[in-house]
């Protein structure tokens, strides 16, 4: 039995905020509108991962996808705490940062969006647990595993 | 607490919004514009003209939460801002059948716009209802169908934007400068070529249903360019309801903000001008337009309880076709539920020019402020639904459990009359 060493992943802040919790990881993107229910639920029939829950857990994703109503399915399931614990993105999706800005304004609740670089995207994988630390004064967000 | 990994240039007047020198309500909004524009790289903000908020269609507290703290904060528009359609039809209360939440949510949700100072459009198609913003100018327009119309029909300027973003662009009058704001995001870096198929096929308007799944398919996010499609937007209202369906299609199948009809749209008089280096080129076929058709159906039965039209709302000239097509024919079948999705602004217009008692007189009826497939409208017995809408092919069955059809608009009346599922084939050989 060795020590295991803890790697931080450096990437870009979307959203500040800090989480800790387990990896779901996406394989491709998922729409919260039509997407995802109001328990966290992936209910697009099409979708690798349909009836995967991402409750509680920190969303990995490449990508956002579909209606631009999906900010506000977003800021509800923060809201009801059936949302994730943050969301890390290959390519930051504007949508659901509009999502993560207004829960922050109007219920003091701040999701963590953080943007990695393939490379730093490529070391996650489902079911890990990470910490998430997207609050600095550097603009860096840290990923620990 | 700061966050992006680079700063927005604001100019002082933008600074002393931030700050809070014009109230609450724009110091919020200009923290959710700000916080957007540092995360998508944006250097600066510009002004805009006008605004359509999507935010009228509720899906949770958080919604209504958000637009009833601007109201509360005294927050109002700065730019003329249109609606989009609510979770009732306010007009003909009894038509939407939904639990007591989503009608007393859903009127504080439209309410709380009109405190905003928002106008009371209550339409997906603002652009039909008066809203018509000038070629080259910069909006912020939400609701997908909207956005792609608003930037590739009248050649105005929105990103795509969404709830909220909506609203907090309309009160401060500033968006990121991002997106198809800039010249060169609006370029074409692919190119749809359907010079080879007979143009016979595009004289239906379903085909232009057809032709919005395969934009959507192929484009995803990104600007194509469509060559080789027949169209004049000066032909009183045709081409823009075909660009109209197909772009609100294409923008459900894909994601798709801007798309270039050459020689039809105002930033398209040729390919060349608005092509970009290296752009990816895909040869289209008629199988390609009939597979896509196919998509849009997922039964082949021939049973049918109801027909929906008006996914985005209805035009006058739609309504005027509609009129012509049922000419002094039969009236629809009984058991046959025929709606049309619209705009009270066009309802009232067609009315005055008696396209609109052609409807009813036959049986049909009227839904303004909302749609037929966002909201309880639909008698819960329906299972199969005919329409001519791209869009509505493409939501309603996730949306509302029920079986498509795609078909013309004659094809969707003469099967409205005979109570079952009539197709003409030959229109699509």
């Amino acid at each position: 039995m060795g020590i295991k060493m803890a790697t931080v992943l450096s990437g870009k802040v979307s959203h500040p905020g800090t989480a800790d919790g387990e990896v779901l990881l996406l394989t491709e993107p998922v729409s919260f509108w039509g997407g995802v229910d109001h328990h966290g639920e992936i209910i697009d029939v099409h979708h690798a991962q349909h009836k995967a829950k991402m409750t509680n857990k920190v969303l990995v994703m490449p990508s956002g996808r579909g209606s631009s109503s999906a900010t506000a399915v977003l800021a509800e399931l923060i809201r009801t705490g059936d949302g994730p614990l943050a969301i890390v993105m290959l390519q930051c999706d504007t949508i659901l940062v509009i999502g993560a800005l207004v829960s922050a304004e109007i219920y003091g609740i701040s999701l963590p969006i953080v943007e990695l670089e393939q490379a730093e995207y490529d070391q996650l994988s489902d079911g890990m647990h990470v910490t998430v630390d997207a609050i600095s004064d550097h603009d860096i967000a840290t990923i620990t595993i | 607490m700061s966050s992006g990994s680079h700063s927005v240039t604001l100019t002082t007047e933008e600074q002393a919004m931030l700050d809070g020198a014009d109230g609450p309500a724009i110091a919020m909004c200009m923290r959710i514009i700000v916080g957007v524009a540092r995360a998508n790289g944006a250097e600066k903000l510009i002004e805009i003209e006008s605004a359509h908020a999507d935010g009228t269609l509720y899906h949770g507290e958080a919604g209504l939460d958000f637009t009833e703290k601007l109201v509360a904060l005294g927050g109002k528009v700065k730019v003329k801002t249109t609606t989009n359609v609510g979770s009732l039809d306010l007009l003909h209360p009894d038509l939407v059948h939904g639990d007591e939440t989503l009608m007393s949510h859903g009127r504080r949700l439209m309410d709380a716009h009109i405190a905003l100072g928002c106008e009371p459009t209550w339409s997906c198609a603002p652009y039909q209802a008066g809203h018509r913003p000038a070629f080259g100018s910069h909006v912020a327009w939400a609701e997908s169908n909207a956005i792609a119309f608003v930037n590739s029909v009248l050649g105005a300027r929105s990103d795509r934007y969404g709830d909220f973003l909506d609203l907090s662009a309309a009160v401060t009058g500033r968006v990121p400068f991002g997106g198809l704001h800039h010249d060169e995001a609006r370029k074409a870096v692919l190119v749809l070529d359907f010079s080879e198929i007979d143009s016979k096929v595009f004289s239906e308007d379903a085909a232009w249903a057809a032709l919005g799944v395969l934009l959507g398919n192929r484009a995803g996010t990104r600007v194509a360019a469509m060559v080789g499609l027949p169209g004049d937007l000066s032909d009183g209202g045709v081409t823009e309801d075909r660009l109209k369906g197909m772009g609100a299609t294409s923008a459900s199948a894909g994601g798709v903000g801007l798309f270039h009809v050459v020689g039809v749209t105002p930033e398209a008089p040729t390919l060349e001008v608005i092509v970009a280096p290296n752009a990816e080129y895909l040869k289209m076929t008629a199988t390609d337009v009939r597979e896509a058709r196919d998509s849009l159906s997922t039964t082949s039965s021939d049973k049918l309880d109801a027909v929906s039209l008006g996914t985005p709302h209805f035009s006058v000239d739609e309504f005027r076709a509609l009129s012509e097509v049922i000419g002094d024919g039969p009236k629809f079948a009984d058991q046959i539920d025929f709606y049309i999705s619209t705009s009270r602004d066009v309802m009232a217009r067609s009315k005055e020019l008696g396209y609109l008692d052609v409807f009813l007189n036959n049986g049909g009826r009227v839904v303004t402020d909302t749609c037929t497939y966002v909201t309880p409208v639909l008698n819960r017995n329906v299972r199969n639904v005919m329409t001519n809408s791209g869009k509505w092919a493409w939501y309603a069955p996730g949306n509302l459990g029920i079986d498509t059809v795609l078909g013309s608009l004659s094809e969707c009346v003469a099967s409205a009359r005979a109570g079952k599922v009539v197709r003409d084939e030959s229109l699509w050989a």
